[in-house]
């Protein structure tokens, strides 16, 4: 078991690599002087040409890469010049917010969704089967950065059940429970796509399996109803759903940017859409290339669970 | 491989090859949603179209001294927004915006990604995994994040973004035509044109495109959703329409700076953006199902826990056979797949007594399986269902009593043995786990006795190093083992009779002879009777006492197993018998069996072997024929048979 956790840690590491390569690629691709873009149109001469000179832009792509990639393995992504700071203290202080978010909301559309794929499954063409595929499909239609002002509407600003935005409240916050009362709308409304189609998945997997044989098998040796649909059938049906939560960890991570701005959440994602408005570019890339890696991650996470479910990948 | 059947619906096929594809359109509209959701995207199409020509007013004519007007307001039906411009006018204007966007970001993704995909499917082997290693790097990126990454290198502006979502969709269908044009470059046809000496652009375009095309097509009814709904996403974050040109999506990133006091002009955007998205997504599912019926979702019916019960009258009174433990009578079950009735079995008698073994003999199709699964309600519902008999087991009526009585009797009365132990054993639990459950669902013991007692029982069927063997997945042991277990499950519970539903079939012909000496030795040792089902007479001669011949869902000939096999009656019987070869005659004919059983949604009214019989008269065609017993112990339903009188009234 751990060899194959070893190895597939190996094998996560060309794709790491190929992931520096495209985000190196495409800010190579900026169009005019790469200094000026990243410097923005008010830089000084002095700090284009040390710009250019850290960069090496004067040298080949591949010797321009290198430099970069040596870098990267000391941790020096560049400075951001609209902050003022290096952009990995940035980046790595900003994806912390991120992962409680998108974690959240990963952990809340895996429960949510399998529990509606299996009780869509069991009670199939019941009402509820109705109900919830129709759900489903309003869920996953739905534009999220709208529902997230829906929910704001609804629950911070009428009930005010809930606070509208930000990770902490500014005067005396900062406990767990704090996080979790900002936390319960954006993970929310994050979870709510990925919930849909986790759902959807998990139906289709649910009575696809209930189907083969080794289910008529358990039923003729007298197991209960209830053993073979949690036991038997939902085992199966996880094995084919796990990687499916695993690229949906992908969308989450991406949705975050949304949400993140809805929500006013000290995330990622919102520094992202800011330094993009700002071109700081060299942030853009800081914060591109490690929400990527963890992506790479969530799915090796994915892929090692289902080996650990079924003994024929192993 | 002779037969492989345990597949309980017999004819569920032909009901499927009905949609051809001139119904398409037709079908599509049979889909209550999907029509809804054509319906509703046509409106928006048709209004985003019109916008020019519609009265309205100008959608960037702004009104300081009427902004943030409510809806309903005199002379704006939908309010102004924050410059006092008309919202409803904003609103077709955005969609149309929107939908153009989304519909040539979807455009541009198909051709490139379909033109990767068949390439690198085409031409497979290296340019292959060069195309596709690049479309996983792609893929490596979380979806939105990469159009982000695209949008800051090229700069914020509408069409920036229709590129970057155009990009980050290629993959999906780069790997969904790849994969359909794969298999199909290794196709005849593929290669007749290459022999005929088409170009491969020639090919590529004229014989693969034609065939990935509905592909194509599902992909983009799935993906143009997601497509509108990304745009909107990068234009609310101010990434995507700079102003004054407005989507919907800018016009909520707009409004949401005015959210608490006037939510009107984000909500609105809003609902158009999801009613627009609904409506596509409505019409993606339907035409995905009418293009690739496999997915439907509906066409997955999941079986019940038991056979559904639904006999026209219930027979009262019926007495369990002097000696029998288990005693069928006149079991009818039928499968009802749209108006369609299958009879599968049409009246059997079924008798086991202790240590007895019994042989049903047919066919695939013959209906032999779906009787003996029938016992104990195995037979999926939908779309079976038990339409007449009584099963006694004991004297207690098997079709009448309670689910919960008839999952305590499954395994403790009655138990099961099937075919392919592979697919009949869970994957993903081991062979303790599973042996475990079987006599844990019947005995109330401790894991540490239940676990002994699963060693004893593997020990019982001749499997060595029991106890290590309990920690062995089913795909570690090889095909004989897998049966053992099998049976060491079906003799968990103490079961008083077992049904072998072709236990022997998936086997290899020495580990089949080993499986039947086990399976004969233990119905003498535990004095368990055995209903074995086959097509194999081989086999039969080997451990049945008596055989019942079933053809068509009847049985044709009934009687003990030596002397059936010494003088068949039945002219069917006598030609499965020929089929068995005999070691050490190798010149003795194998005879198939001409033709095809009757499918069971149309039988004859006479006799259903008729129309293969070389004994077959007109008045075996004139009615229904009745087993009748010729001799002792003999039943035959012919009224020409091989030997033996019988006189049909």
């Amino acid at each position: 078991m751990s060899a194959y956790i070893a190895k597939r840690l190996l094998a996560a590491i060309p794709v790491l690599f190929g992931l520096t390569v495209i985000v190196f690629l495409i800010m190579a691709m900026i169009p005019g002087d790469p200094a000026t873009a990243i410097l923005g149109s008010y830089a000084t001469p002095e700090n284009v040409e040390k710009l250019n000179r850290d960069l090496g832009l004067d040298k080949s792509l591949l010797q321009q890469y290198l430099i970069w990639i040596a870098n990267l393995f000391q941790g020096d992504l560049g400075r951001s010049y609209t902050l003022n700071r290096p952009v990995l203290d940035e980046v790595l202080e900003r994806f912390s917010a991120t992962l409680i978010l998108a974690g959240t909301a990963l952990v809340l559309c895996s429960i949510l969704g399998l529990i509606a794929g299996v009780v869509s499954a069991v009670r199939q063409f019941s009402w509820v089967d109705k109900t919830i595929t129709l759900v489903v499909l309003v869920g996953i239609s739905i534009p999220s950065f709208w529902l997230g002002l829906l929910l704001i509407l609804v629950f911070a600003v009428n009930l005010r059940w809930f606070p509208a935005s930000g990770m902490y409240a500014i005067y005396g916050g900062g406990g767990p429970l704090d996080l979790l009362h900002h936390l319960f709308l954006p993970a929310l409304t994050l979870a709510v796509v990925a919930t849909g189609v986790i759902a959807r998945l998990t139906r289709t997997a649910m009575l696809e399996v209930l189907r083969q044989d080794y289910i008529r098998t358990a039923r003729a040796k007298g197991v209960t109803e209830n053993r073979v649909i949690y036991r038997h059938a939902f085992k199966a049906a996880l094995v084919t759903v796990i990687p499916v939560i695993g690229i949906q960890a992908g969308f989450v991570l991406g949705g975050a940017v949304y949400i993140e701005t809805v929500f006013q959440w000290p995330g990622i994602g919102s520094m992202l859409v800011k330094a993009i408005s700002t071109r700081d570019l060299l942030l853009v890339q800081g914060g591109v290339l490690v929400v990527a890696s963890a992506y790479v991650l969530f799915n090796l996470a994915a892929d090692v669970l289902q080996t650990v479910l079924d003994p024929r990948l192993r | 491989m002779a037969e492989a059947s345990t597949a309980p619906a017999p004819a569920v096929r032909p009901a499927k090859h009905r949609s051809s594809r001139p119904d398409s359109l037709r079908l599509l509209f049979n889909n209550k949603l999907a029509t809804a959701g054509l319906l509703v995207f046509a409106l928006i199409v048709v209004t985003a179209l019109l916008a020019p020509v519609l009265p309205l007013p100008d959608p960037d004519v702004t009104a300081p001294a009427d902004r943030l007007m409510r809806p309903l307001s005199e002379g704006h039906l939908l309010g102004t927004d924050a410059l006092g411009r008309d919202i409803l006018s904003r609103l077709v204007w955005g969609s149309r915006v929107s939908l153009a966007v989304g519909v040539s970001a979807t455009l541009i993704a198909a051709f490139f990604g379909s033109l990767i995909g068949l390439v690198a499917g085409y031409a497979g082997g290296r340019v292959d995994t060069l195309l596709m290693r690049g479309i996983d790097m792609v893929m490596a990126f979380p979806y939105i994040l990469l159009a982000l990454a695209i949008v800051a290198v090229l700069g914020p502006g509408l069409l920036n973004a229709l590129y970057a979502i155009a990009v980050v969709n290629i993959p999906f269908f780069a790997r969904n035509i790849r994969g359909i044009a794969l298999g199909l470059s290794r196709r005849e046809f593929v290669d007749a044109a290459r022999l005929s000496g088409k170009s491969h652009a020639q090919i590529l375009f004229i014989e693969v495109l034609p065939n990935v095309l509905p592909v194509i097509i599902i992909t983009m009814s799935t993906t143009v959703g997601w497509m509108i709904l990304e745009t909107a996403g990068l234009s609310f974050l101010g990434l995507g329409a700079q102003p004054p040109q407005a989507d919907l999506g800018s016009m909520l990133g707009d409004g949401r700076k005015i959210l608490f006091t006037a939510p009107h002009v984000s909500i609105i955007p809003g609902v158009m953006i999801f009613i627009l998205v609904m409506s596509i997504n409505l019409l993606g599912d339907g035409v995905r199902d009418v293009l690739d019926p496999r997915l439907k979702s509906g066409a997955l019916t999941r079986p019940v826990a038991r056979t559904a019960v639904e006999r026209r009258q219930v027979p009262e009174g019926a007495t369990p056979a002097p000696g029998a433990v288990l005693d069928v009578q006149g079991l009818r079950t039928e499968f009802h797949i749209g108006s369609q009735v299958f009879r599968a079995v049409g009246g059997v008698d079924m008798r086991i007594g202790k240590g007895e073994c019994l042989g049903i003999v047919g066919e695939s199709g013959s209906g032999k399986s779906v009787a003996a699964m029938s016992i104990m309600g195995l037979v999926p519902t939908p779309p079976g269902r038990i339409t007449g008999g009584v099963a006694l087991f004991d004297g207690e009526d098997l079709f009448s009593v309670s689910d919960e009585r008839v999952r305590q009797l499954r395994g403790l009365a009655v138990s099961h043995v099937f075919q392919d132990p592979l697919s009949t054993l869970h994957p993903l639990f081991t062979v303790g786990e599973q042996l475990v459950e079987a006599i844990e669902a019947h005995q109330p013991l401790s894991r540490s006795q239940a676990r002994e007692k699963a060693a004893e029982l593997l020990s019982l069927v001749r499997i060595p190093n029991p106890v290590e063997r309990l920690k062995a997945y089913p795909h570690e042991l090889s095909g004989g083992m897998r049966q053992r277990v099998c049976i060491a499950m079906a003799l968990a519970g103490e079961a008083r009779v077992i049904i072998a539903d072709e236990p022997t079939t998936a086997l290899d012909v020495t580990v089949q002879a080993q499986v039947l000496s086990l399976l004969d030795t233990l119905r003498k040792e535990r004095n368990a009777g055995i209903l074995f089902i086959t097509h194999d007479f081989g086999v039969v001669s080997a451990i049945c006492d008596r055989v019942a011949v079933m053809y068509a869902g009847q049985f044709v000939e009934t009687g003990e197993t030596g002397e059936i096999l010494r003088a068949p009656a039945h002219p069917y019987t006598a030609k499965l018998i020929d089929c068995v070869p005999v070691l050490g005659e190798p010149d003795r004919r194998l005879d198939a069996i001409e033709g095809r059983p009757p499918v069971v949604n149309d039988l004859p009214v006479g006799c259903a072997f008729a129309a293969r019989c070389p004994r077959a008269e007109d008045d075996c065609r004139a009615g229904p024929i009745a087993l009748t017993e010729f001799a002792p112990g003999r039943q035959v339903r012919c009224i020409h048979p091989l030997i033996g009188e019988t006189q049909n009234v």
